[in-house]
Parts: structure tokens; sequence; C-alpha cells
């Protein structure tokens, strides 16, 4: 094959692997600490994605701004709902439901979730309708022989690998991420320890849930169109690839997400008549490998598994 | 919330009609009318509202002007409804009008998919209905349903045409991505049929889900494949996407789409990357009919926010033929039913209508291209012309 087109391929299955990630590492933070599954992730990159369009929009209805101040904007509005959002899901329905059983989480969650996509629906004028996302980004294309991209799709990609190796070092560097894998590893003795319990778990919430935020509006400015039932997919699809990569750490969900891409793209080129299916096989895969693999490609360090 | 007010004020404003028309009529012998209901049914929300939106007006200003006629038998109300374009709710609110013994016939359904599943419902209620936007060809001809019946063409047409242009204007490969309801499906087999004896090869086809956001994967194939044509067989959010990534790509191919991508939303959603694009559909421009112009002013005076799209103009006369029925069998959903059966030389706003023993109008396709913005008849258009390029053919040279 031409060597600029495997090029091409790379970088599509590398940007949707990016935006995988970013949405897979969310879920595996909230398991790591707390062993929840926070369902209502997906929707929170909704709302992102809704906000940072709404402010942009309001900012430039308001004055006109320069593409990078607009930008700024959208970027603070989604990184700022998105926290919000986890802040509040954390604190009024996981740290409550602490003691219940899992799935009691999990299903609070998923219905937090269709009231966020919902609330959009209806709250926002013709929120049922697809939305055009503001080009924020310098337009142009690069082109290299038959290997051609957008500028902003390069932005895009460049961030997304910068925000995950962002949220690596929040981890494994500031007291933030002391403390959250204090927590992981033993609430009790963290807690001995002076570590804040409840403000260990609402931190988690707020920067996993800013990476959705973040995700929304890369969704938003990649595709140039945003509607109230995107992030549902991109829910499921960041779950399984965290799922798969293994819950609760860090690495393995971001390789878990570019599988994922991986094989989506893959089908396509092999068998373009298969593409409708593409779906169909990735999935198949994540499930053939959960049999194989049942704690994750990358399994946490402390294992409890019940 | 912005439709339910917006219903709410058209009400309103269909109330302060009827109380004009009942001022003027004050001279006249003052005659208590009966009101009749006529359900309207199409995508209201979602990516396909526009031209649902364009419909519905279409059909209440058919409504508010036939209402204001001094010689109206009754007084007649519509009652819209939104499938979202979605056959599960089509169904439900299809059989909710069907089953409200006030509605006496329905203007419905501009989505394929909804409409060919919600046919059955129609003939177990018997509630006559006339379809007035799906071209899926199987609703009318894949059924001997006494209840259906269709103002605009099908897909037939539209394919046929769509294979006959192009492959004249020289585009020889061809590259369809459809999406896999009834409605893309049929688009892909039409197409595919009328192209082959035209000389056209297809070089892939891609059958992808109706709302899949990413086409990166299918698109860096079709680059590698170098097709003239990219020939889009689905709705506006599908035709959207694809154009906007194909520019992401830098793909030079011209891009060609059957009438579900010939809408506002297309070309507001593509933006500059819409110029050039090709589409076909069975309704002639409105200044090509006789009242077009007609419709056209009264449509404005009446100060809708939405325009009345591609289909506006049949549901307009979809929702006249309907009132003209129930004028002269009176609100009996049989009757009504009967004299819409025998439709023969009917005078409306999108030309004569004739049914064929299928119910189903006898029309032909156009072609139209997006120029500066808009859905311009092909034989007007600049391309036509030759004072602009379809971009397909400026990258071939």
């Amino acid at each position: 094959m031409d060597p600029g087109l495997l090029a091409q391929y790379l970088f599509n299955g590398l940007m949707l692997g990016t935006i995988y990630a970013i949405v897979a590492v969310g879920f595996s933070l909230f398991f790591g600490v707390l062993d929840v599954i926070k369902f209502s992730h997906g929707d929170v990159v909704t709302v992102g994605a809704f906000s940072a369009f709404g402010a942009a929009g309001l900012m430039a209805a308001l004055a006109t701004l320069s593409g990078p101040l607009a930008l700024a904007v959208g970027l603070i509005a989604a990184l700022g709902a998105g926290a919000l959002s986890g802040v509040i899901i954390g604190r009024l329905l996981v740290l409550p439901l602490k003691n219940a059983p899992g799935v009691n989480v999990l299903l609070a969650t998923l219905m937090a979730g269709t009231v966020l996509r919902e609330a959009i629906r209806l709250g926002v004028p013709n929120g049922g309708n697809p939305k055009p996302f503001p080009a924020l980004l310098p337009e142009g294309v690069l082109k290299a022989g038959s290997f051609s991209v957008g500028i902003d799709s390069v932005i895009i990609l460049l961030a997304g690998l910068a925000v995950v190796l962002a949220t690596h070092l929040v981890i494994t560097r500031t007291r933030l991420g002391l403390s959250i894998r204090a927590v992981a590893q033993d609430e009790e003795v963290a807690q001995l320890a002076g570590v804040s319990f409840n403000r260990t778990v609402l931190g988690t919430f707020a920067l996993g849930s800013m990476l959705a935020g973040l995700a929304g509006l890369m969704l938003g400015l990649y595709y140039r169109e945003i509607n109230f039932n995107m992030g549902v997919m991109l829910g499921i699809i960041g779950f399984a690839c965290a799922v798969v990569g293994g819950l609760g750490s860090l690495i393995g969900p971001i390789i878990g997400g570019f599988l994922f891409a991986g094989v989506q793209t893959l089908v396509t080129v092999v068998l373009p008549f298969t593409s409708a299916y593409k779906d169909v096989v990735a999935f198949a895969v994540i499930i053939a490998l959960i049999g194989l693999f049942p704690t994750g490609l990358i399994a946490e360090k402390s294992s409890e598994r019940v | 919330m912005a439709t339910d007010q917006m219903l709410a004020r058209r009400k309103l404003l269909n109330v302060a009609g009827a109380a004009l028309a009942a001022l003027s009529l004050a001279t006249a012998p003052a005659l208590a009318r009966d009101t009749v209901k006529i359900a309207f049914i199409g995508p209201l929300t979602g990516g396909n509202s526009a031209t649902g939106l364009g419909g519905r007006n279409s059909a209440s200003l058919a409504v508010d002007l036939h209402n204001a006629k001094p010689d109206a038998k009754y007084t007649y109300e519509l009652v819209p409804f939104d499938d979202e374009c979605k056959p599960n709710v089509g169904v439900q609110v299809a059989t909710k009008a069907a089953s409200d013994k006030s509605i006496i016939a329905g203007i419905t359904h501009y989505c394929s998919a909804v409409a060919i599943a919600t046919v059955d419902t129609y003939n177990r209620f018997g509630l006559p209905v006339v379809v007035w936007g799906a071209v899926l060809p199987e609703i009318t001809y894949g059924n001997d349903y006494k209840e259906i019946h269709r103002v605009n063409g099908t897909m037939i047409n539209e394919g046929k045409m769509a294979a006959e242009f192009l492959t004249k204007q020289g585009f020889k490969t061809f590259v369809v991505i459809h999406d896999t309801t009834d409605y893309g499906k049929g688009q892909n087999k039409y197409f595919a049929e009328n192209l082959k004896p035209q000389g056209g090869e297809i070089l892939a086809t891609f059958p992808v889900p109706p709302d899949q956001q990413d086409f990166t994967a299918e698109l860096t194939k079709v680059k590698e494949l170098k097709p003239d044509v990219v020939f889009i067989g689905g709705l506006t959010p599908l035709g959207v996407r694809v154009r906007s990534q194909m520019d992401r790509l830098g793909i030079p191919a011209q891009l060609a789409g059957v009438s579900g991508i010939m809408s506002a939303g297309f070309i507001e959603g593509a933006g500059p990357a819409a110029e050039g694009t090709v589409s076909f559909h069975n309704g002639a421009p409105l200044t090509k009919y006789a009242d077009g112009k007609a419709f056209m002013d009264a449509y404005a005076k009446a100060g809708y926010r939405e325009d009345p799209d591609a289909y506006g103009p049949f549901a307009f006369s979809a929702a006249n033929l309907i009132m003209d029925a129930i004028e002269k069998a009176g609100p009996d959903r049989k009757k009504v039913r009967d004299i819409l059966n025998t439709t023969k030389g009917y005078k409306a706003l999108v030309g004569e209508i004739n049914f064929d023993d299928h119910r189903q109008n006898i029309v032909s396709a156009n072609v139209y291209v997006s120029q500066d913005g808009k859905w311009v008849y092909w034989p007007d258009s600049a391309y036509a012309t030759g004072t602009k390029k379809l971009p397909g053919k400026a990258a071939s040279n």
C-alpha cells in the first residue's frame, strides 16, 4: 500500500484512539479510587462539548474574539462544566452510596447520565438538532503526497496526547495524585495517614470529568458538529476500553483506547463492505480479550477483585 | 422546548387567523362551520428537522389559506406530530393519530424508514394518508393498502436520474456511501441498477449506520480508490459529515447525493464545502410552478421562521388534496379515502397529481446543485452555463 495512505490510516486511528483513551482513563480513575463505575461519563463529554459551544457562541455574540481567545473561553467552559458535573455526581450520588453494592452506583450514575442528556436536549434551544461547532482552530491542510491532514487535527491530536501525559504526571507527581494512589490502595490506612477521603474522591471525580469535558471540546473541534446523544456510544466504548485495558490502571485504558480504534480502522480498510459491522467486530474483539484477560491487559497492582 | 413554544404560538396564530376570518365573514350570513382535524407527521426535531418544519409550515399554510375561503364547508385544524425520523417513534405517533377518531386524514412522513414502518398502522386503523416526502418505492408499491397515497415521486426516479446525469457529465467511477436503513439501502439499489447500463463503474460500496460520526476510515479507503464521484445514499447528517471529512482528508471527488441531503441543513452544516454538491429531487423549483410565486408570497407573509425546504410544496399540495376530498365527501375516513384513491388530473402546486393503481403520483426527477449557499435548479445554475465548474471536474483536469 502507498505509504501516504498508510500514514493516513495511522493518523485516523491515532486520533480516534486518543479520544477513546481520554474517556477510558476517566472510567479507570473512578474505579481505581473507589471501585465504582460512573456510567454518566459519556454524557459528561456531551456536557463539556455543549458548554464550550455555548460559551464560545455567547462570547462571539458579545464581542468579536480572536480565534485563540474564543478557544480559551471554550476550553475553560468545557473543563469547568466537566469538573462541576463530576463533583456534583460524586457528592450527590457516589459518596452517599459508598457502602451500597457497586451496582447501585452504576445504576444511579447511568440515570444521572440520562438526566444530563435530556437536560441538554430539552434545555438548549433546538437541542434535539445537531449543532455546527465553530471552527476555533486555525484552518489549513498539511499535505505530503497522498497524505493530508488538517492543521486543526494535528493540534487536537497533540493536545490529546499531552493531556494523557499530564494526567499521568498528576497521578505520579502531585499531592493529589499521591492521595489518589493512597486511597486506591487502602482507604483506611490512607485516612490514618491524614488523607481526606472525601476530598480525594471528589478530586478524582473532578479530574476524570475534566478529561471528559475536554474530550467533548476535542470532538466538537474535530467533527465540527455536536449533538445531544454523542456521549452515549462514546461512554460505552470508553468503558469497554477501560475494562479491556485494566480498570484502575492508567496505561491500560490508553492501550485499550488505541486497540479499539485500531480494530475499527482495520475492519474498514481490510473489508470495506463490512464497514457497517466495524463496531460489531471491535466489540467482539473486546469480548474475546476480556475472556482471555479477565483483569484487563494491565492488571491493577494491588489486585483485590472479589 | 422551542418547538413547543412555536406550536403554541402557531396555534395562537391559527386562532387569530380564524378569528380574523370569522370577522371578515361577519357580513355574510354567519354559519357555524364544523372543525375537521388533519394530522401532520414529520421530523420536527433532530437532524432532519429543517425539512420537517418546512413541511409542517407549508401544510399549516395550506390549512390557513383554505380556512380563509368564504365558501369552505369546514374549518380545518392541523394537528402536528413529531416522528423524530425514528421508526419506533413514528409508529407510536401514527397510532396516536390513527386511533383519534376526530382526525380524518394525515399528511405523513418525510423519512422513508418511518413511512414504511407505519403503513400497516394506517391500514389497520383505516386512516387515509398522503405521504409528502418519503421516497422509498415500497411505501406505495410494496403493499396494496388503499389508505396510502403519495404526492412526491420515488427513489426509482431519483436513482435513474442520478445515474443518467452523472455519467452524462463525464464521471465514470463511483463510490457509494449509504446508510443501512431501508432508505439508504433502497437508494443504493436503484442508483447501482441504473448506473451499469450507463457505463458507470462502482468501485466500492460502504454501508454505514445512519448515526455514524467518524468516516475517516471509509474516506481514506475512498482516497485510495480515487473515484470521480462519491455518492451519498442517506440523509442530511450523513451528507454533512461525509462532506466535511472529505475536505479534511483532501479528497477531490465530486459529491452527489439523493434528495435526502437536499436541505438547508446540509448547506448550513457543511458550510462553504457544500458548494458544487449535486442532488436529485423529484420536485421542480417553486419558480417553475404556475402557482409557485403565490405560494412563496403567502409563505413569506405568514412569517414562518423556517424555509419551506425541498418538500414543503409537496406537503402543501397533500394538505390541499386532502381538504378538497373532505369538502366533497364530508369528514368520513372511508369516503375521503375513496375520493383520494381516484385522484386524476388534480391541479396542485407541484403540478398535476395523477395516482396510479398503487396511489402513487407520477413525477420525474430534477437535478439541483448547491451554489452560493443555496440549492439551485441545475439548468439555471452557473455550473450548467459553464461559468462555474463542478469540483469533481475541476480536480480531474
